[in-house]
């Protein structure tokens, strides 16, 4: 053996041990926040998850107990308006996308959608409350729905295209020789088809949302009490757990970790029901 | 150089041909002149072709001559391609499919059509995949949709097999047994004609030959068309062969005659497997 074969040898395998080593610590470093989060807000919030915040009011300053019911209830409220205006209109956006459009016009709406997708979501609160806020004159559930369906449409919108385009088009073209019209074609075979895969867009949609606070601080505002008319201020979970934690109160810093906790467990419920969809969906296809 | 006049099937001419009984043959499609292009390439150069009812007519030529457009263009699926265009006239039963007031949907309904490969609805299951065309158009009574569930199915060949299994998902089935589901899909709208693109293609030999005595069944009630690579397969199933070669029709007759004594040298060429 030439003794400089060995040196490279070595130092071949050095580089590659390094390598690997180095892609390691960038897995545990992904992995890490993740515990990081389940851990703080475990030792922090779990102790004030109780049924009295499932159930219970926001009690006044100085007074003990209390929950977030209404902020929960306002978070799921707004969530179904955000759905009404971003479920429609994405998916029929990216069925358009899919099936109907020309390619020039495709490519553009593509774009418009990805640099919607990249909008600081803060900007669609500024831009609601420019819009809706200032022209009715008060916060409101409305306002607060629309910044947040507005924020679902870009993202639904690709992932229907997506699945929709994954549709092996012999699919289509059986349901055409039938003499199925175009459009009954497209909602019962070709989205029928995609159904799992839609849903899961829309789940992934709901997840993205269902944490964000910037939209909603100049739209639904925040209300520390049962609202049931939608024009009117509301609570959500994230814009409750944002005014709790900036206050001087230890009682209220407590619940705004127990909010945190039920937020993230809510949202990684969907993720998992998500992951469980996909993984039928990858099943039924093979 | 290809036949500059296409060779038509004079109807009279037929004394040995399937149906010995009717002086007159009836002719399903009447093909006049058609050309087609796709945007500026021209795939169907002018063919003029006469299909006879209830006999099976196969379509055969080298890849890229023409001969899948040519089907799909007796049910206007060719449509689905953006930029094509069509010139001539293609009659079904004295009527014009290319009409403008004609719904591309309702030529499809009389002019059904099995493809490569098959291509049963993964969502749906067995007995769904069958009545689908029927229920999207309409038809609700349940014990209709039944009836024309196991009429299909067994005119596919394939009750025996499935009756139990009605609600299994389509895709579970083997690739011969859901190729013959298609083909029972397509006969569940009760269409007049069925066009097969290259049904077998993807089968086994087992499987081809199941398809190939159901094609032999299905023309007591329909017409068909078949376009197939398989030399051997149009001898065996078909009773007219057309020739097709770089978009035109070289020679069409009765099958026995294109294969023992074809009258063009392009199509004795490509038979004998000189070229294709």
């Amino acid at each position: 053996m030439h003794p400089r074969r060995k040196d490279q040898h070595g130092w071949r395998k050095f580089k590659s041990a390094f390598i690997s080593l180095s892609t390691f610590v960038a897995a545990v470093l992904v992995i890490t926040p993740l515990g990081l989060v389940f851990f703080h807000l475990l030792v922090n919030g779990a102790s004030s998850v109780s049924w009295d915040f499932f159930t219970q009011l926001p009690k006044p300053v100085g007074t003990p107990g209390g929950g977030m019911v209404n902020a929960i209830v306002g978070t799921l409220q707004l969530l179904a308006l955000g759905s009404l205006i971003g479920i429609p209109v994405g998916v029929l956006g990216g069925v358009y996308l899919a099936e109907y459009g020309s390619a020039r016009a495709n490519s553009m709406l593509r774009f418009i959608a990805d640099v919607l997708n990249g909008v600081p979501s803060i900007t669609w609160g500024v831009v609601v409350y420019g819009m809706v806020v200032l022209r009715f004159k008060g916060f409101s559930a409305y306002a607060g729905g629309l910044a947040l369906g507005l924020i679902m449409i870009p993202l639904i919108l690709r992932t229907t295209e997506e699945v929709i385009l994954l549709v092996p088009n012999g699919y289509r073209e059986a349901s055409l020789a039938l003499g199925i019209a175009r459009w009954k074609t497209i909602v019962h075979v070709v989205m029928k088809t995609a159904s799992k895969g839609i849903i899961t867009g829309i789940l992934l949609a709901l997840a993205r949302i269902g944490g964000e606070t910037a939209p909603l601080l100049f739209t639904a505002f925040g209300n520390r009490f049962w609202n049931h008319d939608l024009s009117q201020p509301i609570a959500a979970l994230p814009l409750q757990i944002f005014t709790y934690a900036i206050s001087p109160y230890d009682d209220w810093h407590r619940q705004a970790w127990a909010g945190a906790l039920v937020l993230v467990i809510g949202i990684f419920c969907v993720n998992v029901l998500v992951r469980i969809l996909t993984r039928e969906r990858a099943r039924s296809s093979a | 150089m290809p036949a500059s006049d296409p060779i038509v099937l004079e109807t009279r001419d037929r004394t040995t041909e399937p149906t010995p009984d009717s002086e007159e043959m009836t002719l399903t499609f009447e093909v006049k002149n058609l050309s087609i292009w796709y945007g500026e390439k021209r795939a169907i150069d002018a063919v003029t072709l006469d299909i006879p009812s209830n006999a099976v007519t196969s379509i055969i030529g080298p890849s890229g001559c023409g001969k899948s457009t040519f089907l799909r263009s007796l049910n206007r699926m060719h449509e689905l391609v953006p930029g094509t265009r069509v010139e001539g006239t293609v009659l079904l039963l004295g009527e014009n499919l290319y009409g403008p007031s004609v719904d591309p949907a309702i030529v499809r309904r009389r002019v059904g059509m099995v493809f490569q490969k098959s291509n049963p609805f993964p969502t749906m299951s067995i007995g769904e995949n069958v009545t689908i065309g029927l229920r999207l158009n309409g038809v609700r009574d349940q014990k209709f949709l039944n009836e024309r569930l196991e009429k299909s199915l067994r005119m596919a060949a394939l009750w025996d097999e499935v009756k139990d299994d009605l609600r299994k998902p389509g895709t579970s089935l083997s690739g011969g047994q859901q190729q013959r589901l298609c083909i029972a899909r397509a006969l569940a709208v009760e269409p007049e004609v069925v066009l097969m693109d290259e049904p077998c293609s993807a089968l086994d030999p087992i499987a081809t030959a199941k398809i190939e005595e159901l094609i032999n069944e299905l023309k007591t009630k329909y017409t068909i068309v078949i376009v197939t690579h398989n030399m051997q397969q149009a001898g065996r199933v078909s009773d007219y062969t057309a020739f097709f070669y770089l978009g035109r029709l070289v020679e069409f007759g009765p099958t026995t005659k294109i294969f023992t004594n074809p009258s063009d040298r392009q199509t004795e060429d490509y038979i004998t497997g000189r070229f294709g």
